[in-house]
């Protein structure tokens, strides 16, 4: 029935944006592994490495069909089928619709979003955790979270003439999130809150310094996800077209603003223009304009993200007031950011930018659209802290969570990989 | 025989090096050190959250020398590592009770 061939210039983007969404979980890798200490940058980053591992076998086998079937015709998961993927390899995908592109090609790109996701959680638990507890996990959290989450907010179902079938719950109700600012980082930011939670304080947080050991792997990270990130926006798209390169430009304008918005934040309050807050300024912007890169035209991505820079620099210093010790600060920028992204399409969505998308109060279309976006945002938060909360604690009570405090104080590098990252000569072996 | 013993900015490494080279001193141990005097230390910050860095760097310069050879010694490093500012470090001078060569097993004066 399918009149829809397939492009090969579409399908060539969606192979090329997949690529470069997997290369932003090794750059987060290297923004987080820059920021802890030099005695766990090498748990830090094989935190990521192992949830691409673990994540890519489980989307195979079970995976994208929970989050991607539409079997169940469910609103709340997709199908349950232990398929491997080996009989679909010559269908078109069709996600409210069919796309000019094979699905398998849409499965895999939706596989770099299934990764990265929880890998942002690691930042929140830097320094400490067991690193089995952590893969058991993730295993367990992108089953019973981000699968099904996906399939709320990104899943708009099989449509065969005018019948949808399997559509998510968020989804059908036109709550709207391009490119994952609800499923990707508020999940995610929200998750972090609740494993820190789990696993409590650092030994000797805000006691003794917790300095980054390297900042330029920190620039370095964000310049990689940065360019990675315009796969994850502009991919979305699912297509060579015109939604591609508006989600293109503004992730780019967006993020730019958001490095301004961040280090004047801190200007003015510290007094110093900090590498640390381009690169976090940096990541806020991106995360905020996720959800909103197709639905804003570009005057108003710069506004969302200079908000999101400036507003995410305040953002990190909660954890103080309130005692929680999200290292890396996960929920300040990825939760935070994420809500002002979700939120701001309720104020600048545009019609007339993107022909699918509402009118949101500055261009007339009322308060509709914002209920929708804080419905997609109130919903994906309470369930995945509580379902988090749920799983952390069922690992910290069963095989524990968190290493013990001689090998938390030695390094976790050391007593989790049997390794040290660096053996570096000093200021008066040429190291200076 | 004398010790001196002196503590510098790092940035003076070199120019303390050449004032000792100039008067002649052949024998320097130099060692990366961190401590804390009247400079006290400063404060980083990251992300808005305030760091005292209590230990700052600096650089040991240990001398052997004979006893007539210490007041050019200590003026030739007070000359090269002096900026007027707090934090320059100090110098002080112990007796040493003996010195041998390792090569030649040559004892106290001939051996510095």
């Amino acid at each position: 029935m399918s009149e829809v061939v397939l492009s090969a210039g579409d399908t060539a983007w969606v192979l090329a944006s997949s690529a470069l969404v997997l290369l932003m979980t090794p750059g987060l890798a290297l923004f987080y592994g820059g920021m802890v200490r030099s005695k766990s940058v090498l748990n830090m980053m094989m935190m990521s490495m192992v949830t691409i591992g673990i994540v890519s076998v489980l989307w195979v086998i079970y995976g994208f069909k929970l989050a991607f079937g539409y079997e169940a015709n469910s609103e709340w998961y997709g199908s349950f089928s232990l398929s491997g993927l080996g009989e679909v390899v010559d269908e078109l995908a069709n996600n409210g619709g069919v796309y000019p592109i094979p699905l398998l090609v849409f499965a895999v790109f939706q596989l770099m979003f299934a990764i990265i996701t929880p890998a942002l959680i690691s930042g929140a638990i830097a320094d400490r955790a067991k690193f089995l507890s952590w893969g058991i996990f993730v295993a367990i959290w992108v089953t019973v979270v981000y699968f099904p989450v996906a399939h709320w907010v990104f899943a708009f179902g099989n449509k065969v003439g005018d019948e949808v079938t399997g559509a998510g719950f968020l989804a059908a109700r036109g709550v709207q999130d391009f490119a994952g600012g609800t499923a990707v980082h508020i999940n995610a930011g929200v998750a972090a809150l609740a494993l820190a939670l789990v696993l409590g304080r650092r030994i000797g947080w805000q006691k003794s310094p917790m300095r980054p050991h390297s900042l330029p792997l920190v620039l370095l990270g964000a310049a990689l996800l940065w360019f990675g990130w315009f796969g994850f926006n502009a991919g979305s798209s699912l297509g060579a077209n015109a939604i591609a390169g508006l989600a293109f430009l503004n992730t780019q304008v967006a993020t730019a603003g958001a490095v301004l918005g961040w280090i004047l934040m801190e200007k003015i309050r510290d007094g110093h223009f900090t590498s640390l807050g381009a690169a976090s300024g940096a990541i806020a912007g991106l995360v905020a304009i996720t959800p909103a890169c197709a639905f804003v035209a570009p005057w108003a991505a710069v506004v969302i993200g200079f908000i999101a820079g400036a507003v995410c620099a305040l953002a990190v210093g909660l954890k103080y007031r309130f005692g929680f010790d999200d290292s890396l600060d996960v929920v300040g920028v990825h939760l935070v950011g994420g809500i002002i992204g979700s939120l701001a399409i309720g104020f600048f969505g545009s019609s007339a930018v993107n022909g699918i998308g509402l009118d949101g109060i500055f261009y007339g279309g009322g308060t509709e659209l914002l209920v929708k976006q804080a419905l997609g945002v109130g919903l994906v938060m309470a369930y995945s802290f509580i379902m988090t909360l749920i799983i952390g604690f069922a690992i910290e009570k069963t095989i524990g969570f968190r290493v013990n405090s001689d090998n938390e104080i030695g390094g976790v590098d050391l007593s989790e990989h049997g390794e040290s990252a660096y053996e570096l000569g000093g200021i008066l072996k040429g190291g200076r | 025989m004398k010790l001196v013993t002196a503590i510098i900015k790092p940035q003076k490494l070199d120019e303390v090096k050449a004032a000792l080279r100039a008067i002649g001193v052949r024998g320097i141990t130099v060692s990366e050190v961190s401590g804390v005097g009247r400079q006290g230390g400063h404060v980083e910050v990251y992300r808005g959250a305030e760091y005292p860095i209590d230990l700052i760097q600096k650089i040991r310069f240990e001398i052997l020398a004979e006893s007539k050879d210490v007041a050019p010694i200590i003026d030739a490093i007070v000359k090269s590592a002096a900026t007027g500012e707090i934090g320059d470090g100090k110098i002080w001078v112990t007796s040493v009770e003996e010195v041998v060569r390792v090569r030649t097993g040559e004892k106290g004066s001939a051996a510095i």
